[in-house]
């Protein structure tokens, strides 16, 4: 990982700036989206853009999010390339049709013939107390789909890397950021400040290990690394976070090369368990892993309901960084 | 009693339905509006005190469409409501401590916690819930409607919508279906000039939301939503229409949303002397004046009823405030699949 920068971003900053800097060397690269414009977005990613960029280029819409989409992968095939704001990740499903059967398939149902280089922004994830309609986590559906890329970065840095990477593909990819990462001082991080990609279906070791291996998305990725460090400090595990980074293409390799070193393995996700995106990890690890193992896999997740409204309710729906070391002490045994 | 004309506009001979109510009945809509304004500001004295952990979308401003639209109809019809739902369901007859409980989050609210102010809903009352997906009550009010016609119940729907959610697919589809079906829908947006920082000069590029009428082939009109008895009086006449199989409308009610859209909200896109014109407008001052210049209550009675009102929503909060939170072996409680 590229850290000779001590510069300091947030996850936010480091999401602007990719797109700031796209923009600049690259004028198709437009944004379109709901309140994106004098706003600057629900979440603030795209403040100081209408000033730099002006409104043709940051085209704020009504609250039409299949028209949003449709428009977006409209003139992404005649030679824009557009990154729509879906302002909660809850409201793809409102535009599933121009993201499902017309974004993914295009390329594949016109034998090849036509690209459709656009990115998907949302922002997904709870915790916030936003209630069942605000905070879903809805990757597993959308990595499902075939002709979709799946993005889910865990900190500026990555987060800057990645988002270039989508923007230069010539594919739809759904980049799904998480609320509690984009102001969240405690997980800044140093991002170089020229322009830089991360490949798209390469994870990342976040922290090394030889106990177990954890493999997470997204801001779990984040609690993994604390259930991590306390168990570290109070019982000398020594556990290994893989961060998966982009669900697909999944980077299945690093997750082998993990196990192989430490025998277990425990994945966490923030979305209800049934069904969720590490059914496909455990999938392919007992599939090409299993001698590796010497114990059955763990997964902790979110409860099998909507995210509730109060908070008691919520802490309950979501794994925390209690939730995941008591995991790992299971699996430990 | 022979009612007065109220209004010819576009054609529609609008009566006064309103002066021959009773005294009661029209103190008893100064109330509720009183009761939404001050649920609204302790709410927002929950927003502040860093009380509620989710967001709040406040109806301040705008009380007036809500309490003469629910007025104009029977109490055993329905509603749809939006995430600025408080005061719809103030109207509608919700319980203030049990929806104050749910904006805390406690065991006691109307979704035992687990739907917050964007959920909140009163089935009993008719109010089949706040929306958190903007134009997502579009659908399940045509719905309702589509029961209404075919259990023969006489019952009609109110669909309340910001004009923000007029622009959603949902809006177009259900309004089609609804008049080639000819449900009975009233469909009222309230176009508050904003849908979060977008004005609704950005956003259309028609002088009317109701024009969009046209495309549907079923009446509709524009009216003053800061003016009670002007929503009470089209409501009326429109919720009549519809009950006699005539199909639905569409009425755009013009307010003004006092608050910022929501807890945080930096307010860039407005200035502070649109606020402060629209402030002049309150739709509760004008109200309360003209039952005091027609001398149904006096300056008095307005003071003792705003007591009382204030009183109700302390106790409100202080049930709220006490109430326990909801146990987290709840949390799939109501959940079948
Ligand atoms: C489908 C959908 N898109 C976006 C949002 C985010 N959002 C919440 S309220 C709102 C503005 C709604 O405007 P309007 O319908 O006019 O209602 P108002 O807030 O003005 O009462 C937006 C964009 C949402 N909740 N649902
Ligand atoms: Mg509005």
């Amino acid at each position: 990982m590229l850290k000779n920068n001590a510069r300091q971003l947030t996850y936010l900053e480091a999401l602007r700036e990719a797109m700031q800097q796209k923009m600049r060397a690259d004028n198709d690269v437009y944004l379109i989206g709901e309140d994106i414009a004098e706003y600057g977005g629900a979440f603030g990613v795209t403040v100081g853009m209408l000033e730099e960029f002006g409104s043709e280029r940051i085209r704020n819409t009504p609250i039409s999010e299949e028209a949003i989409i449709g428009i977006a992968a409209g003139s992404a095939i005649t030679g824009m390339r557009p990154i729509a704001e879906i302002m909660f990740s809850d409201f793809i499903t409102i535009a599933m049709d121009q993201i499902a059967n017309q974004a993914a398939k295009i390329c594949y149902m016109f034998g090849g013939k036509a690209r459709v280089p656009m990115v998907i922004r949302t922002a997904g994830g709870g915790g916030t107390g936003a209630a069942a309609q605000h905070s879903q986590s809805l990757e597993a559906i959308v990595a499902h789909i075939p002709g979709l890329k799946v993005v889910m970065p865990s900190c500026p840095y990555d987060a800057k890397g990645l988002l270039i990477s989508s923007i230069n593909d010539d594919n739809p990819v759904i980049f799904i950021e998480h609320k509690l990462l984009y102001k969240n001082k405690k997980y800044t991080n140093s991002v170089p400040e020229e322009m830089y990609e991360i490949p798209l279906g390469k994870g990342d070791i976040k922290k090394g290990g030889s106990d177990i291996s954890i493999v997470a998305t997204s801001y779990m990725v984040q609690k993994s690394l604390e259930a991590a460090e306390k168990l570290s400090l109070e019982k000398g595990i020594d556990c290994e976070v893989v961060d998966i980074r982009t669900l697909k293409p999944l980077d299945i390799d690093i997750i082998l090369n993990s196990i192989k070193k430490t025998g277990k393995l425990i994945c966490v996700e923030e979305a209800p368990v049934f069904g969720g995106f590490m059914g496909e990890v455990v999938a392919q690890v007992s599939e090409k892993g299993f001698d590796w193992l010497d114990a059955p896999i763990k997964r902790v997740a979110g409860r099998n309901c909507p995210v509730p409204y109060s908070l008691v309710l919520e802490q309950e729906m979501i794994p925390g960084v209690e939730r995941i070391e008591k995991g790992i002490l299971d699996l430990l045994g | 009693m022979s009612k007065k004309l109220y209004k010819d506009v576009n054609g529609y001979k609008i009566e006064d339905r309103f002066t021959g109510l009773s005294n009661d009945l029209k103190i008893e809509m100064l109330r509720k509006m009183y009761e939404i304004r001050h649920f609204e500001n302790e709410a927002e004295q929950f927003i502040i005190r860093g009380m509620i952990h989710g967001t709040c979308h406040l109806y301040t401003g705008e009380e007036a469409t809500a309490v003469g639209a629910i007025c104009a109809i029977q109490s055993d019809d329905y509603i749809t409501s939006t995430h600025r739902g408080h005061g719809h369901c103030i109207a509608k007859g919700a319980d203030l401590n049990i929806m104050m409980a749910e904006l805390l989050g406690k065991k006691t609210g109307y979704s035992k916690g687990k739907g917050g102010s964007m959920h909140i809903a009163d089935v009993r009352s008719g109010n089949l819930g706040a929306n958190g997906v903007v134009g997502g009550s579009i659908g399940i009010a045509t719905g309702g409607a589509l029961t209404c016609k075919m259990k023969k119940n006489g019952k009609i729907v109110v669909c309340f919508f910001g004009d923000g959610a007029a622009n959603q697919g949902i809006f177009h589809s259900s309004i089609n279906i609804a008049s080639i079906w000819d449900l009975p829908v009233v469909y009222l947006c309230e176009n508050n000039v904003y849908g979060m920082s977008t004005s609704v000069k950005e956003a259309f590029n028609i002088k009317r939301i109701s024009d969009r009428k046209y495309a549907y082939g079923i009446e509709g009109l524009t009216i003053d939503g800061n003016d009670l008895i002007e929503v009470f009086n089209t409501i009326s006449y429109f919720a009549g229409r519809c009950r006699t199989g005539k199909g639905p409308v569409l009425v755009e009610s013009l307010t003004y949303r006092w608050s910022g859209h929501s807890k945080s909200d930096a307010q860039v896109y407005r200035t502070r002397e649109e606020i402060k014109e629209w402030k002049e407008r309150d739709p509760i001052k004008r109200y309360r004046e003209i039952l005091i210049s027609r001398k149904i209550i006096t300056e008095k009675d307005d003071s003792d009823l705003e007591k009382e009102v204030m009183n109700k929503i302390q106790k409100a909060s202080e049930f709220a405030r006490e109430s326990p939170f909801p146990d987290p072996s709840e949390v799939e409680d109501d959940v079948y699949a």
